[in-house]
């Protein structure tokens, strides 16, 4: 319980047990700072010993140490059986180690001891090979029952797609019509730049927060559909007890039931790329009565957001808008400041593409580039979203092609 | 007329040739074994140096030290120097040196061919170090580079990286072919195979490995390559192809491959323990027939590298069931090197107590991947740091501290002179207390929940990073020592006896030491 408590609790600025004297002291460890290297190794033994004083003292909660249990039944029966393993182990470990430290204060020359010439024994050959077998018999049977629980999938109540992509996860609701992208907080987004300067420790959760959570009903048993736009991704809720590959163009599942409102924190857990650590997942459990008003609400939003398409857009409409949507979906790879990165991803600022013809640029953005890491957004971006990030690609950077991309146009492409 | 003959009899017996075109043109084994070992030490250093900007990054949450792009870079090239440039090169140094030695050999088999394989070598290694200054940096998707970020998402340097990979497995094979000549039928006479020492046997089933799997490897690149220059769609679903395929192809040879790494390291244990246990190895039949059983086994579990990568449940249960069996032999293994020690009369010099560091902390390593062998349980520690604990405990304290035990225990042979034993020592210590203070708590964080290969984590992973880092910068500034030790005990140093260690039992302690340029000549008799 408290394993899976501290975990949904998640990992306030309580859970980070230097004071904030020796955080910043830690933080400008690497950079040139005023300090001398005698403070910082000061402040690293500091560091060093706070963590073993916390330990004996009992104050292990602020450490992390043990898988958590997790929420629900399966992620409970995974806990087990890694407990059942890790003490199994454990217990081999000391026998096998007992004999070998007896050995070797035992058994030394510089004691007097002599070699005997014994070199081997069917017998103990024989149990020796025999019983770890039974053991690990043994182990296979609860495993292969928990297994075959977390991988049984049918009768779900509600079906969720899972979609990876670098870097972003979209849910799309299969029951209920919603479909959203879900990426990390621009908050944490701006602190995790490299040499951002900023404190990881000033927001909460760092890393593992999104603007968009996927939110689930309790007391149903919910189906994800895993699958993938361009590389491996791995959908993983530690507190669901287990994780599931997102590949593309195959569709994996996995399952879970929560009995109890709450919020879970995960991250993709397969190499995809640069950002790869920069894809967390939030998972909400709300109420069924709760759920229900967030799916109204949800609906809502997209009939508003659909409607805003058929208005003609000015020009510092459409600029902020696009800023908002490029540093979400575009800077991952073009860079916040369009520079891209040379050899991987090309260059928008003071590219001619950008500020040549527009149906081009259009078709580029809507349809991606086939062979290459461009998506087609044109699935991922409303017309709204699509028309201001093409014209803030046209126009910012000291881009200066001066003209600007209605939502009209891309509605009629649809 | 008598002098030409005497001129010819002394043909044998002359020593190396001088000048650095020896190096080029040697087909001498122990020539080439010296060669492979400096090479494997100079890339286990360059990766060694990347693993510290990896885990300088990783000191503190936030991006202090680089961007993602070239985190990603690191760990790959981390994993692929390690593994194809330090600790491969490495096993077949110690192979070249010490089998004719231990079989009553002259050299290997086939030595141009000796020389070639190694040759190969570090034009493969520049290659795929090149990568790193090309448009769109080096490779960045893992050692175990997963289509399709390897194929369709990778940088343009991956071709020179499908190239470099192309020639490691030419060299291994190479060197594999050789090994399987030289052991089958160079023995001295009279030296059956249930005589030979378990070095060469878990050589000889290292080298069958190799052959078997290096092809398979070469496979999965070519693949590759056809993949993203000539329009194939091995690994692409969108034009038929399987990204998941790729995976089972990389795995069926990366599973025997982790062996590969290992066999060796049981086989150097294998020779050190009875050694300085003063007694001989016990269960020497059981330890030939459980690297045998690895072996077999090593080719039928591939897929427990792949739990969660949404296989039939069949094929989990199978893989689960294959995959803890392996526990059996293995511990098998460990028994014998206890027994081997009890009621011994144990010395504690530098090799024993890097041998011994191998038993405790490769028998950690066994362990936590007989609990990722248990599939629901691995639904959790998959690609987390508790991977990275685990593969570091038997590749690190298991592979590597073979290597370096074995290198303290024939050191004296190579060179004539024991390597300082109080520096020896400190480095033992130094290096046995860092790598844990560097591995251990990333069990932690990995059960906690951090995945592998991110360049920054959330707060709550903080304080054991920061521990690990230091264990890691404390046991990298370990490794430049030995660089010392070992030039050290080149230069000069106490005189090695002809057996170097007390009563030591096998061929290679009844030669001279240094051992003369040729040896075993005339073969030698084995009772």
């Amino acid at each position: 319980m408290l394993a899976s408590k501290s975990w949904r609790a998640g990992h306030t600025n309580a859970h980070w047990p230097l004071d904030s004297q020796t955080r910043i002291f830690a933080l400008q460890l690497l950079n040139i700072g005023e300090i001398t290297p005698v403070t910082r190794i000061k402040n690293l033994l500091g560091t060093l010993f706070g963590a073993v004083f916390a330990i004996a003292s009992g104050d292990a909660a602020a450490y992390v140490f043990n898988m958590p249990k997790g929420v629900t039944d399966i992620s409970r029966q995974v806990y087990g059986l890694h407990m059942m393993i890790f003490w199994i182990s454990v217990v081999a470990c000391i026998a096998v180690f007992a004999v070998m430290i007896y050995s070797i204060f035992m058994h030394r020359k510089d004691k007097g001891a002599v070699a005997s010439t014994f070199h081997e024994s069917t017998t103990v050959e024989v149990i020796w090979t025999t019983l770890p077998m039974l053991v690990l018999i043994a182990v296979a049977v609860p495993a292969t029952a928990t297994l075959l629980a977390l991988e049984d999938t049918r009768n779900a109540d509600l079906n969720i797609q899972v979609t990876g992509f670098q870097w972003k996860w979209r849910y799309t609701y299969l029951d209920e019509g919603i479909e959203f992208f879900s990426t990390l907080d621009a908050e944490h987004n701006k602190i995790r730049q490299v040499r951002s300067g900023l404190d990881p420790a000033s927001v909460e959760h760092y890393l593992m927060e999104v603007d968009n959570p996927i939110v689930v009903p309790i007391n149903q048993k919910i189906r994800f559909l895993i699958t993938s736009n361009d590389v491996i991704h791995n959908w993983w809720v530690p507190a669901l007890g287990w994780k599931q590959d997102a590949v593309p163009g195959f569709i994996n599942d996995g399952w879970t039931e929560l009995s109890e409102p709450g919020t879970y924190r995960g991250k993709c857990a397969e190499l995809c790329g640069k950002d790869h650590g920069f894809m967390p997942i939030v998972l909400i459990a709300k109420t069924e009565a709760d759920y229900a008003t967030w799916v109204d609400e949800q609906k809502a939003s997209a009939a508003a957001e659909a409607n805003s398409a058929d208005r003609v857009w000015d020009m510092a409409d459409l600029m902020s808008k696009g800023e908002q949507v490029y540093n979400t979906s575009c800077a991952g790879c073009h860079q916040v400041s369009g520079a891209g990165l040379p050899g991987v991803f090309p260059a928008i600022a003071g590219s001619a593409f950008a500020m040549g013809d527009p149906s081009a640029h259009i078709d580029v953005v809507f349809n991606g580039a086939t062979g290459t890491a461009m998506q087609a957004f044109g699935a991922q971006l409303s017309d709204v979203d699509l028309a201001a990030v093409i014209t803030y690609e046209r126009n910012a950077f000291g881009n200066d092609a001066g003209d600007m991309v209605q939502p009209a146009t891309i509605k009629a492409l649809r | 007329m008598s002098t030409a003959t005497a001129a010819h009899d002394d043909h044998h017996d002359h020593g190396a040739p001088a000048g650095l075109m020896r190096w080029v043109y040697t087909t001498n084994h122990k020539d080439i074994g010296t060669l492979y070992l400096w090479f494997s030490f100079v890339m286990f250093m360059i990766g060694g140096s990347f693993a510290m900007v990896i885990r300088a990054e990783l000191f503190m949450p936030g991006m202090q030290v680089v961007d993602p792009q070239f985190f990603n870079s690191m760990t790959t090239m981390h994993g692929l120097l390690m593994v194809f440039g330090a600790i491969m090169p490495a096993m077949v140094g110690l192979a070249n040196w010490q089998i004719p030695l231990m079989i009553g050999a002259p050299d290997m088999a086939l030595p141009r061919m000796n020389n070639w394989s190694f040759w190969i070598l570090p034009f493969a290694g520049t290659m795929l170090l090149s990568t790193m200054f090309m448009e769109g940096g080096g490779p960045a998707f893992g050692w175990t580079f997963y289509a399709p970020l390897s194929t369709t998402f990778a940088p343009d340097s991956t071709d020179f990286f499908i190239f470099a990979i192309h020639m490691l497995g030419f060299s291994s094979i190479m060197g594999s072919i050789n090994v399987i000549a030289t052991v089958l039928n160079m023995r001295a006479p009279g030296m059956t195979l249930m005589k030979m020492p378990l070095f060469v046997w878990t050589w000889l089933i290292t080298a069958f490995l190799l052959i078997a799997v290096m092809p398979v490897l070469a496979g999965a690149v070519t693949m590759m390559l056809t993949d993203r220059n000539f329009g194939t769609s091995f690994f692409s679903a969108a034009g038929g192809g399987d990204p998941v395929m790729f995976q089972h192809v990389f795995w069926f040879f990366g599973h025997p491959e982790v062996y590969i790494m290992i066999l060796p390291a049981f086989g150097v244990v294998s020779q050190i323990i009875p050694t300085f246990a003063r007694k001989p190895l016990f269960g020497y039949a059981s330890m030939v027939y459980a690297t045998a059983s690895i072996a077999f086994l090593s080719f039928i579990v591939w897929a427990h590298h792949m739990f969660t990568v949404g296989m039939p449940v069949a094929g989990e249960l199978y893989f689960m069931y294959a995959t803890v069996m392996i526990a059996v032999p293995t511990a098998v293994k460990v028994f014998n090197w206890a027994a081997t020690m009890w009621r011994g009369s144990m010395t504690f010099e530098p090799p024993m107590l890097w041998a011994l560091a191998f038993v405790f902390l490769f028998t950690l390593g066994g362990f936590t991947g007989l609990m990722m062998g248990v599939a629901p349980s691995d639904m959790q520690y998959h690609d987390t740091y508790f991977i990275v604990a685990h593969f570091h405990y038997v590749l690190v304290t298991g592979a590597l501290f073979g290597i370096i035990a074995a290198v303290y225990y024939w050191l004296p042979k190579w060179t004539g002179y024991y390597p300082d034993d109080r520096l020896s020592k400190l480095h033992f210590w130094w290096s046995a207390i860092s790598v844990n203070v560097l591995f251990f708590p990333q069990h932690f964080l990995g059960l906690a929940g951090m995945p592998r290969r991110i360049p920054d984590y959330s707060l709550q992973f903080a304080d054991w990073n920061m521990v690990s880092s230091i264990g890691g910068f404390a046991f990298g500034l370990g490794q430049v020592f030995f660089f010392f030790i070992i030039v050290k005990t080149i230069r000069g140093g106490e005189k090695a006896t002809d057996e170097c260690w007390e009563d030591a039992q096998g061929l290679e302690w009844t030669i001279a030491s240094p051992a003369p340029y040729h040896t075993f000549v005339t073969p030698p008799e084995i009772k």
